[in-house]
């Protein structure tokens, strides 16, 4: 089995970069890798879809997670070039090399056509991140770290089990024993039901775990809170992605069993609970990298949500996804950036980041309108689509409910940035060495501005990948 | 060969009672050493006229959990001065009746269940379901790093025994890949319970509680 350059290429560079003894050049390499990594997607995608082996197949939805997770991963490699800049009391050695093996690990997820192998690309992307949570080493991050890795490793353990108890359910039902996806849907129909049922609920509160659903999202303010503002990025733009795409796969197969109420039941219920629950605690947060944690709560369950309505929303989440993944990493850079200005990250320490840091501060308030869906932004429009869904099905209720959890959401996440913007800066900020400069706002300004864009124009063959993605998940449904 | 495999899986479920029975850190570890020693063998007598490709697995999953991790784990706790007592948020007494209440609960769960065979299935799936509970139990009623480090092992012992079952269905890369995360993930475990006895003074994973709401 041969496994696929945007997988191998990004694994061997992590090797090489851990081997190169310059400091300086460590960075640039890491942003050199990812250059490449794109470059080696886009001839993949110009593949025709569907090729490769068994396990490993680039399908649409495996396209559409590879060119959101390399597009995005490039921003914030170029970015961590100016970052590690500004970090020379830390070792980078660490740093890059595990940053190429979250990449190759991300990647792997996306080809992944197999069960088992789904679940080592997933579980080793926890792993290469788990150092990048603990890049600070102090004794906040230590506590992020282990409590990211072990609830996080538990969670997938879950997973494990549960896509085992799904390998059961095609064994009962008879014929050959096969973990690979297509095999799996279509036999959907000889699947063992209570095996099926059994293993989907496994398999959500495992890759929930993942993505940060409530009631298992414990891990996520405190990792993105003390991980440095370019891993929150990557961990809040990337790997839920990854994690998401997995539950999708199994809400589609579990649907395709004919068990899609059951499971459009449990997202719907673990979705509003984690709107709701984000919603609470953004209320009143003080902590800027924290709110955007929750913040992630909320488009995990966002999402979640949306895979419950069925496959009529399948194109909503996917395009939900995209633009939560830039609009969210375009955030922690911008928080990044206030963080190294002010030497802190709660409305204690930064305030009057409008006039401290112009450039940054502006593109973190139009990060907020984009997160909170904003019209003209992209996550209005996804976010209606949801709404469309929910009333065309005849859930009226639903929609009323999700659109006032949105409400609460915007007043919480808004008290606490427009306190962090306006007012005047803390003497320290005032003296502080850190300035505005181009590295530090363009990464962020990219990405913010990629959602406004696609929200007043989504590009024909983006559209055309979405539908296809959307059509790959939705069928069987 | 079946009351062989019986034997064996009664033994897999009384290492989970002398683990959530354990007083000191080492016994603990020692027990779930043995857990993985007792796999081993299972597998290789419940797949005994299969392929090398089993025996392989069998012997690679024994050489990883009953020596190389039990072996990373205490030198972890050698490497750090801390009391050997286990010091349980559940007493020990209340964690074995609490064991045997969760092994009863997961053989009357599996019995709802539909098997394919009658050989393997009727006895793994419930060992494994109560493998599963047991390694939960202790990873919420046991607060040191090291504690919670076995937890997460005897949880991932429960789901290699069901796995037993799919053994036909697996590539040998991707069982291979299971395993190299668990190598990969304890490591990286007992490399951080290194840095929270450094800046902790301590292994009680109760004082990582700064970072809270």
């Amino acid at each position: 089995m041969l496994l696929p350059l945007p997988v191998v290429v990004p694994l061997a560079l992590a090797v090489a970069v851990y081997l190169t003894p310059s400091r300086l050049w460590r960075p640039r390499l890491l942003a050199l890798g990812a250059a490449i990594h794109l470059l080696l997607v886009g001839l993949a995608l110009r593949a025709p879809a569907g090729s490769g082996g068994d396990w490993l197949r680039l399908d649409a939805p495996g396209r559409l997670l590879l060119l959101l997770v390399s597009v995005l991963f490039l921003v914030c490699a170029v970015y961590a070039v100016g970052y590690l800049e500004q970090r020379p009391e830390r070792e980078n050695r660490r740093f890059t090399a595990c940053m190429l093996a979250v990449l190759g690990a991300m990647s792997l997820v996306a080809y992944a056509q197999h069960l088992g192998l789904l679940w080592v690309g997933i579980e080793a992307t926890t792993l290469a991140s788990a150092p990048l949570v603990y890049f600070n080493r102090s004794a906040r991050s230590i506590e992020a770290t282990w409590k990211y890795l072990l609830i996080s490793s538990v969670g997938i353990a879950l997973a494990l089990l549960g896509s085992f108890f799904v390998g059961y359910a095609a064994l009962l039902g008879g014929g050959e024993a096969s973990l690979l996806f297509p095999d799996l849907l279509a036999r959907a129909g000889e699947l063992s039901r209570p095996w099926l049922r059994t293993g989907f609920a496994l398999l959500l509160v495992g890759y929930g775990t993942k993505m940060g659903l409530a009631p298992m999202h414990t891990w996520k303010p405190d990792a993105y809170g003390e991980a440095p503002g370019v891993v929150g990025a990557v961990l809040a733009g990337g790997l839920t992605s990854c994690a998401f795409l997995a539950l999708l796969r199994f809400t589609q197969l579990t649907a395709a069993a004919g068990e899609g109420i059951y499971a459009n039941r449990l997202l719907i219920a673990i979705g509003l609970l984690s709107m709701a629950v984000a919603g609470a605690l953004l209320l009143g947060q003080r902590d800027l990298k924290r709110m955007l944690a929750y913040s992630s709560v909320e488009q995990m369950g966002i999402l979640a949500l949306a895979a419950g309505l069925g496959a009529a929303a399948t194109f909503a989440a996917l395009l939900h996804l995209v633009l939560n993944a830039f609009g969210k990493a375009g955030l922690f850079l911008a928080a990044g950036n206030l963080h190294r200005a002010f030497g802190g990250k709660t409305t204690g320490e930064i305030r009057g980041a409008l006039r401290r840091l112009p450039y940054s501060g502006t593109v973190f308030l139009f990060g907020l309108f984009a997160i909170t869906g904003s019209p003209p932004f992209g996550l209005f429009v996804s976010k209606l689509l949801i709404v469309q869904v929910a009333l065309a099905a005849g859930r009226g209720w639903l929609a009323a409910l999700f659109v006032a959890l949105l409400l609460l959401v915007f007043a919480g996440m808004g008290t606490t940035t427009f306190a962090a913007l306006q007012g005047r800066p803390t003497a320290y900020a005032r003296q502080s060495a850190y300035r505005d400069r181009a590295r530090g706002y363009l990464p962020p300004l990219l990405l913010v501005a990629l959602v406004l864009l696609l929200g007043l124009h989504l590009p024909a063959s983006l559209r055309g990948l979405l539908t296809e993605a959307a059509a790959a998940l939705g069928g069987g449904r | 060969m079946q009351s062989l495999l019986e034997i064996l899986v009664a033994g897999l479920l009384l290492v989970n009672l002398v683990a959530l029975g354990a007083g000191r850190i080492g016994s603990m570890v020692r027990a779930v050493a043995l857990q993985g020693l007792l796999l081993g063998v299972i597998a290789i007598v419940a797949h005994g006229e299969a392929s090398n490709r089993v025996l392989v697995l069998a012997l690679a999953s024994v050489v990883l959990k009953a020596w190389l991790i039990p072996a990373m784990l205490f030198r972890a706790l050698r490497q750090v001065a801390i009391r050997r007592e286990v010091e349980p948020l559940l007493g020990l007494l209340p964690s074995l009746v609490l064991g045997a209440l969760t092994t009863a609960l997961a053989v009357a769960a599996a019995g709802r269940l539909p098997f394919a065979e009658e050989r393997l299935a009727p006895l793994l799936v419930p060992a494994a379901l109560a493998t599963v509970a047991a390694g939960l139990l202790l990873l919420v009623t046991r607060r040191k790093a090291i504690t919670q480090v076995v937890g997460y092992l005897v949880l991932e012992n429960g789901i290699f025994a069901f796995g037993l079952l799919l053994v036909e269905a697996m590539p040998f890369l991707v069982e291979a890949g299971v395993l190299l995360d668990l190598f990969v993930g304890i490591f990286v475990l007992s490399i951080i319970i290194h840095h929270i006895n450094r800046e902790f003074a301590s292994l009680d994973t109760r004082r990582l509680s700064q970072l809270r709401e």
